[in-house]
């Protein structure tokens, strides 16, 4: 009887304490969202998606940090994507399940929890000195390419695990080779899982700043990147950049970078999300 | 039925006349270090339905998955003695593994269509194999479906997902999906063990149609079954082939004592 209140006390304060906990998370969420929109929806306006970075706050845009960061992603997803899923397809289906298999896919594991900034430095050395890339776009790209590449990896390697046995069974049963078999039936049913990590992982990879300023991305860029060898910036980098200065008035602006940014993080973290619910519930 | 009385003794020869499709010859088989199979001697009839019975864990599959090397697949798996079909070593003749697979081809007791429209479930095989042309296509996949008795319930919605069907339908596709790479022998797993009654007759029945146009062995673990559909039977026990004769033979007048104890329910 009495055992029987403890748990049920237990129980109640359990929920109380994850309630409170939560409604923590939830204020400061709030007072962070609305302190950004108070400043910065002002500032939102077709100008500023319109224009180039200016000297002074009313002529300043954020133009050439989309347009940068449109560029990586169109380096990024491609180059992150065919490594990634090739090395989930490799782990998976063809690596034999050893000592050696497992080492690699614990650091796999571990390298998508390595801080970023080890990423920049690795890029530095790698694309920007040892390859003589220069503070260019390619080289942020492959850097932002392997900073998300274990998450792409490890995604899809959940995705392929998910498939079922028996469907590849009933493939190579048909006469159907390995590669067939998975070309034309592990990859198509995995396709939603990995659409869904990369789509996350590409995020990931459009909000981050550290490894960005370590590769060279510049904050004075007046131009749109023309070749891979162009000088760029991105969106972070602009905001950062008005963020450390001195005037009020460029808060107000590096607020409005803040909501584009926030807006197109919302909007790839939906089309995850509508990906995944689609796919789901197959099997 | 004329194999049907003929004595043991003699089915050698005759057995050449009635052209055994697979003769199995001191077979063996380990997963690892654990022998699944002893010494497996069996020839089967082309044309014929072939039952293989026994309990659970006789090794009924995995001497059903050896006749389309499925076992390949498995690691640690090793092999003694031969697999004649049609009077090729399948272990050491240079054909290639997938082009045995599409002669004798297999059906699981699970169904598991692909995650794929009911027309591209059937198109598979067909295309895996170089087949391109969309008329062509239709034809074959008209084909298979009225072969496997489910044409008429499909045949309005073959873009549909195969999983929208019932389990009865599904393993009624996945054996039209078997049918269309046009196979010499179908390898069937309890293929009615995961079906309601009503789904397994209707697939005894379509076992029965097949037997004129195809091999069929099958492993059921239940003894009606191998009794209502079957030509002849095979009972295994501890991965040994314990008896193989006619169908009728078998339950009617078993020789050995343990297939006896088996068919009567005394173990097993
Ligand atoms: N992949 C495998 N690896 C190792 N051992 C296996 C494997 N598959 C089967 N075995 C073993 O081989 C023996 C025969 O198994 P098999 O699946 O052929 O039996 P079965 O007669 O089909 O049984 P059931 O009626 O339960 O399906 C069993 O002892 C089983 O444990
Ligand atoms: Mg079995």
């Amino acid at each position: 009887m009495s055992r029987m209140r403890r748990r049920i006390i237990l129980n109640q304060t359990f929920k109380y304490v994850f309630i409170f906990a939560m409604s923590l998370a939830l204020i400061a969420l709030s007072v962070l969202i609305y302190r950004i929109l108070s400043q910065g929806l002002g500032h939102l306006n077709i100008d500023f998606l319109r224009q180039y970075p200016a000297p002074y706050p009313d002529k300043a845009g954020l133009f050439a940090g989309i347009m940068g960061s449109l560029y990586l992603m169109l380096l990024i997803a491609p180059i992150s994507i065919t490594i990634g899923v090739s090395t989930a397809l490799y782990l998976e289906e063809y690596a034999a399940k050893n000592k050696f298999t497992r080492f690699i896919q614990t650091n796999v594991q571990n390298l998508a929890g390595v801080p970023s900034i080890v990423f920049g430095l690795l890029g530095l050395t790698f694309f920007v000195y040892l390859f003589s890339f220069g503070y260019t776009l390619i080289a942020g790209a492959l850097t932002m390419s392997l900073l998300i590449l274990p998450v792409i990896v490890v995604a899809s390697q959940e995705a392929i695990r998910f498939v079922p046995n028996e469907i590849r069974q009933a493939s190579i049963a048909m006469g159907a080779t390995k590669w067939q078999t998975i070309w034309r039936i592990v990859l198509p049913a995995a396709i939603p899982g990995i659409l869904t990590g990369s789509i996350l992982a590409l995020s990931r990879a459009i909000g981050e700043t550290a490894p960005l300023i370590i590769v060279g991305a510049a904050a004075a860029i007046y131009t749109i990147p023309d070749s891979l060898t162009s000088k760029y910036t991105a969106m972070p980098i602009q905001i950062y950049n008005w963020t450390s200065r001195p005037q009020e008035e460029w808060q107000y602006i590096a607020g409005a970078g803040i909501i584009v940014l926030l807006v197109i993080l919302l909007l790839m973290n939906s089309i995850a999300i509508w990906i995944r619910n689609k796919f789901q519930s197959r099997y | 039925m004329s194999v049907a009385m003929i004595d043991e003794k003699v089915e050698g020869e005759i057995v050449e006349k009635n052209s055994s499709i697979f003769k199995i010859e001191d077979f063996n088989l380990w997963y690892g270090t654990n022998q699944a199979i002893y010494g497996v001697n069996l020839s089967i009839p082309q044309n014929k339905i072939t039952a293989v019975i026994g309990p659970s864990g006789c090794g009924k599959s995995t001497l059903l998955k050896t006749l389309n090397r499925m076992n390949d697949m498995i690691p640690g798996v090793r092999t003694s003695g031969q697999v004649m079909y049609n009077n090729q070593d399948i272990f050491r003749n240079k054909q290639m593994v997938e082009e045995l697979r599409t002669q004798v081809g297999m059906v699981f007791q699970k169904p598991n269509p692909f995650p794929k429209s009911i027309y591209d479930n059937v198109a598979y095989g067909p295309r895996i194999h170089g087949i391109k042309k969309k008329k062509v296509l239709d034809e074959i996949v008209e084909n298979s479906l009225k072969g496997a008795a489910i044409w008429d319930e499909v045949k309005d919605r073959l873009n549909q997902n195969a999983f929208s069907l019932s389990g009865g339908q599904q393993q009624r596709v996945c054996i039209a999906r078997c049918l269309a790479i046009e196979p010499d022998v179908i390898l069937m797993d309890e293929p009615t063990s995961a079906l309601d009654p009503i789904s397994t007759s209707k697939i005894e029945e379509l076992i029965k149609e097949l037997k004129n146009n195809y091999t069929i062995v099958i492993v059921t673990h239940n003894m009606q079954q191998a009794a209502r559909i079957s030509d002849k039977t095979a009972f295994m026990l501890n991965g040994e082939l314990v008896e193989f004769t006619d169908t009728d033979r078998l339950f009617s007048n078993p020789k050995d004592k343990r297939t006896e104890d088996y068919i009567t329910g005394r173990f097993g």
